[in-house]
């Protein structure tokens, strides 16, 4: 009795601390651009890191938490950037922009979610490499559909769209992704995604409805994707479809497996990483594709686990998880 | 009859594994199916938990046809199956297989069977804390028969326990299985080591290339010359 009154006891002070911080952080994101300490460029990469730890966070759930190889994570994004995009340009009025815009972000990412059913159903029955393909063929059939529609620009791409992605947006969607990803997967139903990858029989056999299970991860995952889509499409102003190709998801993968998988914390570390770095490289020119990338090469002889492969820092774990013993992810090396 | 098989055929593309068998398990009993490599004893647990589709015959749990439940369903429902292989959760700690089990259940609820695993099992309490890939042979056969406990299963279908451990933990380990038994769960028992099971089960069957070629009383199996020369080795 006493025990469960000291967990939330600790809970709901877990709690405090992760609303206090989230404000915080909104705040610094609104008052920093808005008193002019921090410059426009400053401000630009910053928005990139927050889209790609979007990105890598949700990426992450089907490839390091669910365990399958996805590739094409790069087609749910453009889902939801055209979706978004077409929302605040062409549906909308203009000057209703700044209002509609967190309602055009959802629905981006809702349909993209709706096309994760595409990678979905093909999950049950195959996985590896063959789904890889799967998700690959995906990212290519979006990209051509998108080449082929004229409405949409076609391959000229899509423009128009006001400049609504703001440092505020970005990292309230970073802190939303952020807290539904934790709380997904130290819930009933993050157990039965970390079984499938684990062993996918053994997970049926202890009663997890793996097919339900992944149509979950990959909409939920796509879902996320799509609203970083929306995020790229109103702070770039301009999409095309070669945005969105297999050159994107690998960048993605990257970064999951640089952070490390089934790992939150090493998303926001890889993406931030990665960005960060490709953005500092940016003076040698064609020269960073070949150090960025044998940087890589180098992190994954010396840490093939990736920097935080299968860990978990404390503050993102459970508060209760002395008392429930779940969680114990952080003390493993 | 808790479990009531009836004229099952398992085929696997030509091969017919398991050629109309019939099989019933009362509530309460131990039961034992044993024959050589290849005979089918895997094929007819795999059929039981919804793992391999039948190609012929019904299977009755508890009264109801199974036919149209997935397998997650049947593990819900109270049929608990401990896989050849094991299928260790091997990156999460020993707790952590125990408690995902337990999966669908609230987490307040599951103390007690997590303490009546530790009891049963001290050695994994010993480990709790370990990567499941890190256990022994012997461990991990304990970890699996731990997370069936867990599922509080009606029916334990538990396949070749015994494969792969040093003799003593062979006598440990049917020692636990009838420990289980005494608590009131159900157990149909898959092994290749014919002398060990039958001392423990009430009944037996002997399958030969997917055909039950004997059944009865272990006793009776026990002193049958024909198990005698064929399955002990006397």
């Amino acid at each position: 009795m006493k025990k469960s009154n000291q967990a939330s006891e600790r809970g709901r002070l877990g709690g405090w601390y992760w609303t206090l911080g989230s404000l915080a952080l909104l705040a610094l994101a609104w008052l920093l651009p808005a008193s002019g300490i921090m410059n426009l460029y400053l401000q630009q990469v910053l928005m990139y890191v927050g889209i790609n730890i979007i990105l890598t966070l949700s990426l992450n759930l089907v490839n390091g938490y669910m365990g399958e190889f996805s590739v094409g994570h790069a087609g749910f994004m453009a889902v939801g950037a055209y979706v978004a995009a077409i929302l605040t340009v062409a549906v909308f009025p203009r000057a209703w922009g700044p209002v509609v815009f967190p309602l055009a972000l959802i629905m981006g990412g809702l349909a993209a979610a709706l096309a994760g059913l595409v990678v979905a159903f093909p999950s049950f029955r195959t996985r590896g490499d063959y789904l890889a393909i799967v998700t690959l063929a995906f990212n290519m059939i979006v990209k051509s559909i998108l080449e082929n529609i004229n409405a949409v620009g076609g391959p000229r791409g899509y423009m128009g769209m006001s400049k609504l992605s703001n440092l505020v947006w970005v990292v309230f969607w970073v802190l939303v992704t952020l807290l539904v990803l934790r709380n997904v997967i130290y819930s009933n139903l993050g157990r039965g995604i970390i079984a499938i990858r684990e062993d996918e029989l053994a997970a049926n056999l202890v009663s997890v409805n793996t097919p339900r299970l992944k149509i979950y991860a990959f909409c939920l995952s796509a879902f996320f994707a799509g609203v970083a889509g929306g995020l790229y499409a109103h702070l770039l102003q301009f999409i095309n479809p070669r945005s969105f190709s297999i050159l994107k998801s690998t960048d993605m993968l990257v970064m999951v497996y640089l952070g490390g998988i089934g790992s939150l914390a090493g998303s926001i570390l890889g993406a931030s990483l990665y960005t960060i770095l490709m953005e500092l490289l940016r003076p040698l020119e064609l020269w960073r594709w070949v150090v960025g990338p044998l940087l890589l090469v180098l992190l994954m002889i010396f840490r093939p686990t990736g920097i935080m492969g299968l860990k978990e820092v404390r503050w993102l774990q459970p508060t209760a998880s002395e008392e429930t013993g779940w969680g114990k992810v952080a003390r493993r090396s | 009859m808790l479990l009531d098989i009836a004229d099952l055929w398992v085929i696997y593309d030509r091969i017919q594994a398991v050629r109309g068998v019939d099989l019933q398990v009362a509530e309460g009993e131990i039961v034992t199916l044993i024959g050589a490599n290849g005979a089918g004893k895997s094929s007819i647990l795999r059929a039981i938990s919804g793992l391999q589709p039948l190609a012929q015959g019904t299977i009755r749990f508890a009264g109801q046809d199974l036919a149209k439940w997935p397998p997650q369903i049947r593990a819900q429902r109270g049929i608990a199956h401990v896989p050849e292989g094991r299928g260790i959760f091997g990156s999460l700690t020993v707790q952590e297989n125990l408690r995902l089990a337990a999966y669908g259940r609230r987490d307040d609820q599951i103390q007690a069977d997590l303490d009546r695993v530790y009891a049963l099992f001290p050695r994994l309490a010993e480990r709790r804390q370990q990567w499941g890939s890190t256990l022994s042979g012997g461990e991990q056969q304990m970890l699996a028969v731990g997370r069936a406990l867990m599922r509080r299963g009606r029916l334990l279908l538990l396949d070749e326990p015994s494969m792969g451990l040093a003799p003593f933990l062979v006598k440990e380990i049917f020692r636990i299985i009838q420990d289980i038994n005494r608590q009131g769960t159900t157990v149909l028992l898959v092994e290749q080591n014919a002398n060990q099971a039958l001392k423990i089960a009430h009944r037996g069957y002997v399958l030969e290339t997917g055909e039950i070629i004997l059944a009865g009383a272990s006793t009776a199996l026990l002193g049958n010359p024909m198990v005698r020369k064929a399955y002990l080795g006397h």
